[in-house]
């Protein structure tokens, strides 16, 4: 048995090979007919894209018909070649070139040859299509923008590239693809499933009906019309009050962590990435690496979050118990930290605790603060690390985890960090050497997005919901637990209480006393940031960051925002003049501070940003 | 060479020939473009396969010049610089058509999982071959099972589900040299299990198998299991057929699912995945009795049938060379393989003896898939047919395994 078993296995399929290929081929005449009338036509059905729409329910964005014309170069025949360039307004040689392109990518699949025609061009070409055998007009849909704004938060759309056509077997080449925002990351939600249909034809290309009864086709399925958190009236103020700065606006909703508005400047007319303008503008775009206008701030920017930063360390104090909110500090123009290095503070009165200093946005107070927290440890890795664990409870230092498709993680630097540096152990080092730590210089980095959820998990006195863009699909809420489930800081919530008084205060007597609204109950706090450039490989200061974070009312949160506006100079001459009108907007839907908002209006950075670029000497921070 | 060396076996180099050219002639056909260009035109994928086959004869040169025992002494060495190889695959190895089975050189891309096949033969005909193995106790037999199964682990989850499928093929050697019939049973019965799992659903399979244990428990006392262990044997069977539901939804991915569902006949899919195999049977059967001509398939002309020069060359010979063609094909294999087993039956020692059943179970496991998922009565499983299917590491692969043979054939006499 054990010599014979193989033998006949071998024989057996050996006989069954046999008999199938004689059935196949010799019994069996429909395959003859079969190949002979095997030429299978695929025909693509796009379905619509879905629409978007805002929080309030207005359209933001919706379809237009667009035609292409494709070919399928294998069963292209000559033609006349003027008459279709003419109707085209295309050259001879653009259309030789596209042409190979098309042969190299397939000769059997359809390529784009000239794409999205314009309605006159569709017309026209109608007519005459049936005089170029290879030659066929497909329909798609293409976005139409009922908003100017917001073009950072939507995305675009744009034709894939051979990488996505390799990786994903959906997409065939001139198929279209959602890019960054909204379109990016709900791309599948979006987009539907296309349709197809696979038509025989026969040995003279005419259509003899679906190939096997059309057992293979499908019907496309329509893209789900999606929701988004924004409103559309604060995200069009915002991005106008950010007009000639740079900078981020982001806002949230504390009690669900929706983004009611998320601004970037400078920014682009979504429409610009429509149609055949669209390759030309997004060069364009791409190529202004000074201004960058495709890089979201709200979302991408890191920047040292300067003041506001003091609030969390306040926080983090009371929670390990390294101070009460009695404990005075006193401060002379700043906080002598030894070998007479000084970190400065301006004037005002002293010494101070917990609810003034927050107010006052006293330098010297918080550095006593901080070096009460890290020296309550017995080294000062275990101080920083304690630290910097409470900083990652707030969603800090680590990819937010929103559902926008970009984002960076911040930095909190931890003691690995500073041994790393400081090389330790050959060297030591002591809380003084972080100490710019206690106001939001240093190695702290944040993105707007980041201090607009630190703000909002303040607001709601230790949790937040990880901020998110999407609302609705098909007007069922969202279900997805990342979005839909609190996070909890590592605060008590009753430490919150003397920090929100005193974010409280920095409007009825501290650094944002002038901004107040009328009828708004506001806490916020203000930040300026020291920041810097290279020119030529040197170091060279530039004038500090605006910044602002707030929210109101006070008692039921509406609202949290962070404000960034790079080189705007202290907190709050751009930046807290801004949140205050975001504010204003959002509650009320009218400006009473008119004068706030003509000052924003009126007054541009766009000298200031040109500075660096000049190649002459400048001042700052004037 | 030695006194003791006896003349190479010409008849079953004579065959190799006449598959490697024919192969060829097919592999020119299914891949020449509109405007043909000379025969070792490199940017050619019949170029490159007539490179490749040159290059291998200048292999069989080196192959039969080396001493036999070489391949004995080497055999662990081998093994495990294969298995290293392989291994690199998850740093360094690239990515095509979804595999990660690559090495690329310069231009020229290496399937490791190729050479494996050899390791892993000479490797366990060496363990098998040692006078202190036997086969019976179970010890032995988990060596021999690591031996085979280790090289398969790797390679399936890059994924090839296709070459780790092959490993099965050294079922023969082990089962000629004194395994226990029962493994080669489970095996059937485990496969056949799985498929009617996927037909009926698991609730059927269960009340068949407990059928069949009632119907056993009705035979006569001598012949009836014990009691234990038709239980045991029925709850393992009905806890594989619940599990392989399970495994089948998640172990798997949905291009494997898609294409046994098109075969059993389950739920046609909506991407025309059941397209290769249908373009596949309509060229072939379009063949005739004696097919179309060479160059002149209309199929193969108008590329209907994907990857036609690889995996599924052998829908080309069905077009163009009709029943007379994939006959005589499908005979020369049989013969072939038939020839082999006849050669590895008289050999002296266990080591050459091992060596041509595995070399036999491979090239049948390949020659079984390849032509049942051509003609469409196996589902769709990325395997070359040997010797034909365009491939240099296939090619090589399957050129080493065979003349290492010839050579350890010829010096049959030599040692016992």
């Amino acid at each position: 048995m054990r010599r014979v078993l193989l033998f006949i296995i071998i024989i057996t399929t050996g006989i069954i090979f046999l008999a199938r290929l004689f059935y196949l081929q010799v019994i069996d005449e429909s395959f003859v007919r079969l190949s002979e009338d095997n030429a299978i036509k695929v025909v693509y059905d796009y379905p619509q894209r879905g629409y978007i729409f805002d929080r309030n329910g207005e359209l933001l964005v919706s379809n237009q018909p667009s035609y292409d014309v494709m070919a399928i170069p294998r069963n292209v025949k000559v033609f006349d070649t003027a008459e279709f360039c003419r109707i085209l307004n295309i050259t001879p040689e653009e259309l030789a070139s596209k042409l190979d392109k098309a042969k190299i990518y397939s000769p059997r699949l359809p390529s784009i040859i000239v794409p999205q025609l314009t309605k006159s061009e569709y017309a026209y070409l109608q007519e005459k299509m049936r005089n170029y055998e290879g030659f066929y007009i497909q329909k798609r849909s293409l976005r139409d923008y009922q908003t100017h704004n917001g073009s950072n938060v939507l995305g675009y759309i744009a034709e894939v590239n051979k990488k996505i056509i390799e990786e994903n077997p959906y997409y065939i080449s001139g198929d279209l693809i959602g890019k960054q925002g909204i379109e990016g990351y709900y791309e599948e939600l979006l987009r539907g499933v296309k349709g197809v249909k696979y038509i025989q034809k026969d040995r003279f290309n005419r259509d003899i009906g679906a190939f096997k009864d059309g057992i293979y086709d499908t019907l496309p399925k329509k893209g789900k019309d999606v929701t988004v958190t924004i409103d559309g009236v604060l995200q069009a103020y915002g991005e106008k009050l950010m007009e000639n700065k740079w900078g981020g606006i982001v806002a949230l909703e504390p009690a669900t962590g929706e983004i009611l508005a998320l601004v970037t400047a400078p920014s682009y007319d979504p429409a610009l990435l429509v149609g055949r303008q669209r390759s030309r503008n997004f060069t364009e775009l791409y190529y202004d690496t000074i201004a960058r206008p495709l890089y979201d701030r709200g979302l991408q920017a890191e920047y040292p979050p300067g003041s506001p930063f003091k609030t969390i360390n306040a926080l983090i104090a009371l929670q390990e118990g390294a101070v009460t909110t009695q404990d005075r500090f006193s401060c002379n123009m700043g906080y002598v930290f030894g070998r007479g290095r000084k970190m400065g503070c301006h004037a005002h009165a002293s010494p101070l605790n917990m609810v003034p200093g927050i107010a006052q946005s006293c330098n010297a107070y918080f550095a006593n603060v901080y070096r009460r927290i890290i020296e309550k440890f017995p080294t000062p890795q275990e101080g920083v690390d304690t630290w910097a664990n409470h900083l990652k409870s707030f969603g800090l230092g680590n990819y937010l985890g929103s559902d926008l498709s970009t984002g960076r993680p911040g930095k909190i630097p931890t003691a690995d960090y500073y041994n790393r540096i400081y090389d330790y152990p050959t060297y030591k080092w002591y809380s003084t050497a972080t100490i710019s730590n206690a106001i939001g210089q240093g190695e702290v980095l944040m993105t707007p997005i980041q201090l607009a959820n630190m703000t909002a998990a303040i607001s709601n006195k230790g949790w937040f919901y990880t901020p998110h863009i999407l609302k609705e699909i098909d007007g069922n809420p969202i279900k997805d637990k990342e979005f839909t489930e609190k996070k909890h800081t590592t605060i008590d919530p009753k430490h919150f209480i003397p920090v929100v008084e005193g974010m409280h205060q920095v409007y009825q007597s501290g650094t944002a006393s002038s901004l107040r609204i009328p009828g708004i109950e506001i806490a916020g706090k203000t930040g300026t940031a020291e920041n810097f450039t290279k020119i030529g490989g040197k170091r060279i200061q530039l004038t500090d960051h605006s910044i602002f974070i707030a929210f109101a009312p006070v008692d039921n949160p509406k609202i949290a925002i962070a404000v960034f506006v790079e080189n705007g100079y202290w907190g709050g001459r751009y930046a807290g003049r801004i949140a205050g009108l975001m504010i204003e907007k959002y509650l009320k839907g009218t400006i009473s501070r008119t004068d706030m908002e003509d000052w924003i209006l009126t007054h541009s950075l766009e000298e200031e940003y040109k500075k660096p670029y000049s190649g002459e000497p400048f001042s700052i921070n004037k | 060479m030695s006194k003791s060396s006896v003349s190479f076996d010409w008849l079953t180099i004579f065959i190799y020939l006449l598959l490697v050219g024919f192969g060829w002639i097919n592999i020119y056909s299914a891949s020449l473009g509109d405007n043909p260009s000379s025969i070792f035109d490199f940017s050619q994928v019949y170029g490159k396969q007539a490179v490749w086959i040159l290059l291998s004869f200048f292999m069989i040169v080196v192959l039969l010049s080396i001493e036999a025992r070489f391949y004995m002494r080497f055999s662990s060495v081998i093994y495990i610089i294969s298995l290293i190889s392989i291994l690199g695959l998850f740093a360094f190895g690239k990515t095509i058509n979804g595999a990660t089975s690559w090495y690329v050189f310069g231009g020229v891309s290496i399937q490791p999982a190729e050479f494996a096949k050899v390791a892993t033969t000479l490797a366990l005909a060496k363990y098998l071959g040692d006078i202190q193995t036997n086969i019976k106790v179970f010890s032995h037999q988990i060596i021999a099972f690591l031996i085979i199964i280790l090289p398969a682990l790797i390679i399936l989850p890059q994924p090839d589900a296709g070459s780790a499928l092959v490993y099965s093929a050294f079922l023969f050697p082990l089962y000629r040299e004194g395994l226990s019939g029962v493994y080669l049973f489970l095996g059937f019965a485990a496969i056949a299990v799985f498929v009617f799992t996927l037909l009926f659903g698991p609730l059927y399979v269960a009340i068949a198998i407990g059928v069949i244990a009632l119907i056993s428990l009705l035979q006569k006392r001598r012949n009836r299991p014990s009691y234990l262990f038709l239980l045991g044997t029925l709850i393992l069977a009905i806890g594989y057929s619940y599990s392989v539901d399970y495994i089948f939804e998640n172990m798997f991915e949905q291009r494997h699912r898609d294409r046994f569902n098109i075969v059993l006949g389950q739920e046609v899919d909506a991407k025309g995945i059941g397209y290769n195999t249908n373009q596949s049977e309509i060229a072939i059967g379009s063949g005739g009795w004696l097919g179309k001509g060479w160059t002149e398939g209309t199929q193969t002309k108008g590329q209907f049938v994907p990857e036609q020069h690889t995996d599924y060359i052998f829908s080309t010979v069905g077009e163009e060379w009709g029943f007379l063609g994939t006959s005589l094909v499908t005979l020369l294999f049989v013969l072939f393989m038939l020839r082999l087993l006849f050669l590895s039956e008289r050999q002296k020692s266990q080591f050459n003896r091992v060596y041509g059943y595995s070399l036999v179970g491979i090239l049948f496991i390949h020659f079984l898939v390849n032509i049942a998922m051509v003609i469409g009565i196996f589902p769709t499983v990325g395997i070359p047919l040997p010797f034909f299917s365009y491939g240099g590491s296939g090619l090589w692969g399957f050129t080493i395994l065979l003349f290492i043979f010839i050579k350890l054939d010829s010096e049959r006499m030599s040692f016992s």
